[in-house]
C-alpha cells in the first residue's frame, strides 16, 4: 500500500488562551523522510506533531498530506499513526488486543486481524509476550507494543512524542537503532518530536530546531552542526554547547562571533586572553572552563592534554575558518 | 502465623528496621487475645438483633421466651406460613422486578451523562453540572407529593412503572461515575481517537472496562436503596397485590393481632432479609471499593 | 482537545445533548419540578390530591412553620437526629478503628460489622419491634434490664411517651451501623501509614495518635458520614410507621416531620398544599444544617495536603 506521504505544514498558528504555541510555522516533510521537531520544553514542538495527527486544530494555516487539506480531516481518516510518550496502551485489554485494535475498529475480520498482529509482533520480537496485559511488561515491551499497534495500520506518516524519554539510558541506545532499522524497512514518513539532541543528530534525516512556537532551522544534522542560523540552534547543538563571543573581542566590528570548543586551541602567543576556571579530565578528552572578561569560553583538548593551572592566564587560538558570525539584534547568522 | 514481636526497640532504626512490629500489628500475646475478645463480644452484639428474630421465628408466639437463645424443638412450618400468609412470594418478585429496573436504568442513565460531563465539551457545562449535583440536596420526601400526583395522572398507580421510573436517574450515579472516568489518562481517548474510536465507541471498548468495580459497586447500591424502599411504594400503592416486599412486613405485621403466632410475621422478617443478605455476602469487597474509590476521597 | 470546526463542536453538542438527556428527564421531572411544585403547593390549601386549590398567601409559610404541629415535630425530629447522629459516628469509629488490624479473620469480623447494611428499614425495624415487644419480646423480658429500666415492661419502650422516640433510635442506630463502619473503615485506609508510622516512632501511644493523626486525618470523612446520617435522620420515616405511628398519642411522641407529611395517623394527610408546606420547609432545614455542617466542620479539621 503506498501512497505519497510528504508533510506540507503552511503558515500554521496555534492559539491556546492567548498563549501563541506555534508561531506561523511553514515546514516540508518530504516522503520517507525522518524529520526530527528537536527543542527545549514548551517550544512547540509536541504541539506541532498532535496538529499533523489531527488531535489538535490549527488556529491558522494549513495542513497537507499527500495531496488532501487534512485540516478539517479526523485523525482516524488522516492515515497517520501516534505513538505517545506513555505509550497510552489500553490496560484492561492483552497485547495482542491492543495491537489489532485498530483493525478491529475499521472492521477487518478476525484471522485477517491475527495474521497482521502476528506479522508485526514478529518484527519486533513481541511474539511471546501477546496474552499478556500491558502491566506485566517493562517500559521497554510497552514501548514496542505502541510500535506495534502504530505499524500494523501501514500508515503514510509516523508521529511519535518522545517514545524514549521514559526509558533507561541503554535501552535508549539500543531503541534509537531499532527505529532507524524500523524507518528503513517501512515505507512511512517519520515524524519524531524530541528534546535530545543526541537522538535527533544520530537518527533523523532531517531536523528542524523549534523555540518559542517557531522553527529557528531545518536541515540535516549536518548542516544544522556545521551551520547554525541562529544563535539559539548554535548553542542548542553540540556538547558542550558552541562559544559565543561579544561583539568586539575576537575582532572589530559589531557581529558576535561563534566557535566550537574543539576548535579552540591553546596558544601561549595569541591575543585573545583567557583565565581558566575549571580544568575536567575526562578520559577521552579535557575541557577547560575558561573566562575571557564576563564570557565563558570552553576549551576542548585531547585526552591526554595536560591542563593548565587554575587560575593562570592562557592564550586562545581561534581560527577564523572556524568562526560563526551573528547578528547581536536578531540572532541570525550572517555570512560574509 | 502468630504475630510475636520482639522486644520494644529502643531506637529509631531498630524500630524502622523491624518488619513484624509493624504499627497496625498488634503487639504481645495478651494485647491480641485481649483484642478478640472485645471484637468477639462486640460482633456478638451487633449480630443479637438478627440472631434473635432467627431463634424467634421458629417457635409459636408462646414459646419464644422459654429459652430466647436456642431453637429448642423448632418446626419450618412457620416459614410456609409466613410465606402463604404474607404473600411474600408476590411481593418478592415485585421487589425483584422493580429493583432490576432501577437498576439497569440508573447504571444507564448514569454511564451517559457522566461520560458527557467527563469527556464533551459542551456549552455551560459547569452550570449543568451544578444543577445535577443540586438534586442531591432536595431530600426525597419533598418531591413525593406532586410525584405522586405526576404518576397518578399518568395512570400509573398501582403498576411497576409507577414503582420505578421515578427514579430512573441518579445524581450520585452520574457524579461517581464521572469521577472515575475522569481518572481515565487524556491520552488513552487520544489513543483510541488515532485509532479510529468514535466516543460512543471509546465508551464502550475502554471507558466502561477500565471502570467496572466501580459500575458493580454502584449497581449494587442502586439495587439496595431502591430494595428498601419503604415511603414511596406505600404512597402509590393501594392494591394489595402491588406491594413490595417492605410494605408487605407492614402488611403481615398488622394482619396478625394474635399473640400467639407471633412467630410468623417475624418470621417473614427473616424471609425478607435473605435475598439481600445473600446478594451481600456474595458483593461485599465490590461494594466497598467501588463506593470509596469516589465518594470519600472526591 | 481545544478549537475544533464548527462541524465537529456541533456534532459534540449533540451528543451530549443525547447522553445527558435521560437523566436530565428524569432528574427534572421528578425532582425539580417537584419541588418547584411544592413550594407554589405550599401557599395553597388543597386536597389529598393535590386538586381543588385555594390559593392563599405566602404568609401560609410562616403560619405553618409556627404551628404547633409543626414545632413540635420539629423538635421531635431534631432530638432524634441528636440522638442518632452522633453515637452513630461514635460507634461506628469505634468499631471501625477496632477492626482495623492485621488479625487472623479479622474480614470475618468486618463482614459482621458490616451486616447491618443488608437490612432494609422494614426488616430491622420489625426486628426491633419484636425484640421491644413488652410481651413477648426478648429485650423487655430480661430480668436484670428490667430491673434497670422498668419501662421496658410496662407500658414497653416504645410505648412510652418518654422513652419511645429513644427506642426508635435504637432501632435506626442499629440499622445505620453497618454503613458507618463501612466508611469510616475506608477512612481509615486511606490515611497514609507514614503518618501513624512516624507518630509511632516519636512515640506517641495508642490514645494519643487516635486523636492526633487518626482523628483529623477522618475529618473529610466524617463530614461525610455525618451529613448523610443527619439526613437520613430527617428523613426518619419507615422506622416510625413501624414501630410506633408517630405515637404514643396523645403527645405524638415520634411523631417527626416526615411523619407529619405522609403518616398514617397526620393531621394534614388531606391537604396536599400543607403537606407540600412541610416538606418545603423540611428541605430548607435540611439544607441549612448540611451547609452549616460542611462549613463548620471543614473550618478544623485539616484535610491533609
Amino acid at each position: 500500500m503506498r501512497h505519497v506521504a510528504n508533510v506540507r505544514l503552511e503558515s500554521i498558528t496555534k492559539v491556546f488562551d492567548g498563549v501563541t504555541a506555534v508561531d506561523d510555522v511553514d515546514l516540508d516533510v518530504a516522503d520517507h523522510d525522518f524529520m526530527i521537531l528537536l527543542g527545549p520544553s514548551g517550544c512547540g514542538k509536541s504541539t506541532l506533531l498532535r496538529m499533523i495527527a489531527g488531535l489538535e486544530v490549527p488556529t491558522d494555516g494549513t495542513i497537507v498530506i499527500g495531496d488532501v487539506v487534512v485540516n478539517d480531516i479526523e485523525p482516524k481518516a488522516r492515515d497517520v499513526a501516534m505513538v505517545f510518550q506513555s505509550y497510552a496502551l489500553y490496560p484492561h485489554k492483552t497485547v495482542r488486543a491492543n495491537i489489532e485494535f485498530p483493525l478491529k475498529v475499521r472492521g477487518v475480520s478476525k484471522p485477517e486481524r491475527a495474521v497482521e498482529a502476528d506479522r508485526a509482533a514478529e518484527s519486533l520480537g513481541l511474539t511471546e509476550y501477546m496474552d499478556r496485559k500491558p502491566g506485566q511488561l517493562s517500559g521497554g515491551q510497552r514501548q514496542r507494543v505502541a510500535l506495534a499497534r502504530a505499524i500494523i495500520r501501514h500508515p503514510a506518516v509516523f508521529c511519535m512524542d518522545e517514545p524514549l524519554s521514559n526509558l533507561d539510558a541503554k535501552l535508549r541506545s539500543e531503541t534509537r537503532a531499532e527505529l532507524v532499522a524500523l524507518h528503513r524497512r517501512l515505507d512511512s514518513t517519520f515524524i519524531y518530536v524530541t528534546h535530545d539532541q543526541v537522538e535527533a543528530m544520530t537518527m533523523g534525516t532531517r531536523v528542524a530546531v523549534m523555540s518559542r512556537g517557531r522553527v529557528e532551522q531545518v536541515g540535516t544534522p549536518q548542516e544544522v552542526y556545521a551551520k547554525p542560523a541562529t544563535t539559539f540552534v548554535a548553542q542548542f547543538i553540540g556538547t558542550p554547547p558552541m562559544n559565543l563571543l561579544p561583539p568586539g573581542v575576537a575582532e572589530q566590528g559589531d557581529l558576535i562571533v561563534g566557535i566550537r570548543p574543539e576548535h579552540v586551541g591553546v596558544d601561549p602567543s595569541a591575543s585573545l586572553r583567557a583565565t581558566v576556571q575549571l580544568v575536567e579530565h575526562l578520559g577521552h578528552e579535557t575541557l577547560l572552563d575558561t573566562r575571557v572578561g564576563e564570557t565563558r569560553v570552553m576549551v576542548r583538548l585531547d585526552g591526554d592534554a595536560v591542563g593548565p593551572e587554575i587560575g593562570t592566564e592562557i592564550g586562545l587560538d581561534v581560527p577564523v575558518r572556524h568562526w560563526h558570525r551573528f547578528d547581536p539584534a536578531t540572532g541570525r547568522r550572517v555570512d560574509s | 502465623m502468630s504475630v510475636q514481636p520482639p522486644a520494644r526497640p529502643r531506637s529509631r532504626e531498630r524500630a524502622r528496621a523491624g518488619t513484624a512490629v509493624g504499627v497496625d500489628h498488634v503487639r504481645g500475646g495478651w494485647r491480641m487475645v485481649g483484642r478478640y475478645v472485645v471484637l468477639v463480644a462486640v460482633a456478638l452484639l451487633v449480630l443479637f438483633p438478627i440472631y434473635t428474630t432467627l431463634v424467634a421465628s421458629l417457635k409459636p408466639g408462646s414459646k419464644v421466651l422459654d429459652h430466647p437463645l436456642l431453637p429448642g424443638n423448632f418446626t419450618l412450618q412457620v416459614f410456609r406460613d409466613a410465606w402463604t400468609e404474607g404473600r411474600l412470594g408476590r411481593y418478592l418478585w415485585n421487589s425483584t422486578v422493580v429493583a432490576v429496573l432501577v437498576t439497569v436504568a440508573q447504571i444507564a442513565t448514569s454511564l451517559m451523562s457522566a461520560y458527557a460531563f467527563a469527556f464533551l465539551r459542551f456549552p455551560l457545562k459547569s452550570f449543568w453540572f451544578v444543577v445535577f449535583l443540586g438534586t442531591l440536596l432536595v431530600p426525597l420526601e419533598a418531591t413525593l407529593v406532586v410525584n405522586r400526583r405526576t404518576i397518578d395522572s399518568l395512570g400509573w398507580l398501582n403498576s411497576y412503572q409507577g414503582l420505578a421510573v421515578p427514579f430512573f436517574a441518579t445524581a450520585f450515579g452520574t457524579f461517581l461515575m464521572r469521577q472515575v472516568f475522569l481518572q481515565i489518562p487524556k491520552e488513552l481517548r487520544e489513543a483510541g481517537q488515532m485509532d479510529g474510536l468514535g466516543h460512543w465507541g471509546f465508551m464502550r471498548e475502554v471507558a466502561i472496562p477500565l471502570v467496572r468495580p466501580t459500575l458493580g459497586a454502584l449497581a449494587l447500591f442502586s439495587f439496595l436503596t431502591s430494595w428498601n424502599q419503604y415511603l414511596w411504594p406505600n404512597l402509590i400503592t393501594t392494591e394489595e397485590k402491588m406491594n413490595t416486599v417492605q410494605t408487605g412486613l407492614r402488611l403481615l405485621n398488622s394482619s396478625v393481632p394474635d399473640i400467639e403466632r407471633f412467630n410468623v410475621p417475624i418470621a417473614g422478617t427473616v424471609i425478607a432479609a435473605l435475598p439481600i443478605a445473600l446478594v451481600l455476602i456474595v458483593f461485599q469487597r465490590q461494594l466497598v471499593r467501588g463506593l470509596t474509590a469516589g465518594a470519600v476521597k472526591g | 482537545m481545544s478549537g475544533r470546526s464548527l462541524g465537529r463542536r456541533g456534532r459534540e453538542w449533540m451528543l451530549a445533548l443525547v447522553m445527558l438527556g435521560p437523566s436530565a428527564v428524569i432528574l427534572g421531572v421528578f425532582v425539580l419540578y417537584p419541588l418547584g411544585r411544592a413550594v407554589w403547593l405550599g401557599h395553597q390549601r388543597c386536597d389529598a390530591q393535590a386538586k381543588n386549590c385555594a390559593t392563599k398567601s405566602w404568609s401560609e409559610y410562616t403560619d405553618v412553620f409556627q404551628s404547633r404541629e409543626f414545632q413540635h415535630s420539629l423538635w421531635v425530629t431534631v432530638k432524634f437526629a441528636l440522638l442518632t447522629v452522633p453515637i452513630g459516628i461514635a460507634l461506628g469509629i469505634g468499631l471501625a478503628v477496632l477492626a482495623d488490624r492485621h488479625l487472623r479473620g479479622i474480614g470475618f469480623f468486618r463482614t459482621v460489622f458490616s451486616s447491618t447494611v443488608a437490612t432494609s428499614v422494614a426488616v430491622a425495624s420489625l426486628m426491633w419491634l419484636f425484640l421491644l415487644q413488652p410481651s413477648r419480646g426478648v429485650l423487655a423480658n430480661v430480668g436484670w434490664l428490667q430491673d434497670l429500666f422498668p419501662v421496658i415492661k410496662s407500658p414497653g419502650l416504645l410505648h412510652d411517651p418518654g422513652t419511645a422516640l429513644s427506642g426508635v433510635a435504637l432501632s435506626s442506630i442499629w440499622a445505620n451501623l453497618g454503613f458507618t463502619f463501612i466508611i469510616v473503615t475506608a477512612g481509615l485506609q486511606s490515611i497514609p501509614r507514614e503518618l501513624h508510622e512516624s507518630a509511632y516512632v516519636d512515640g506517641a501511644g495508642g490514645w494519643r495518635r487516635f486523636t492526633n493523626v487518626t482523628i483529623p486525618m477522618l475529618g473529610p470523612t466524617l463530614v461525610f458520614a455525618s451529613v448523610v446520617l443527619t439526613s437520613r435522620a430527617f428523613q426518619t420515616f419507615g422506622e416510625i410507621d413501624l414501630l410506633t405511628a408517630g405515637g404514643p398519642t396523645p403527645q405524638d411522641s415520634t411523631s417527626t416531620m416526615t411523619y407529619l407529611i405522609y403518616g398514617r395517623t397526620s393531621p394534614i394527610k388531606s391537604d396536599a398544599g400543607l403537606q407540600s408546606a412541610v416538606a418545603v420547609l423540611l428541605f430548607i432545614v435540611l439544607l441549612v444544617l448540611s451547609l452549616l455542617q460542611l462549613r463548620g466542620i471543614e473550618k478544623r479539621v485539616h484535610y491533609g495536603s
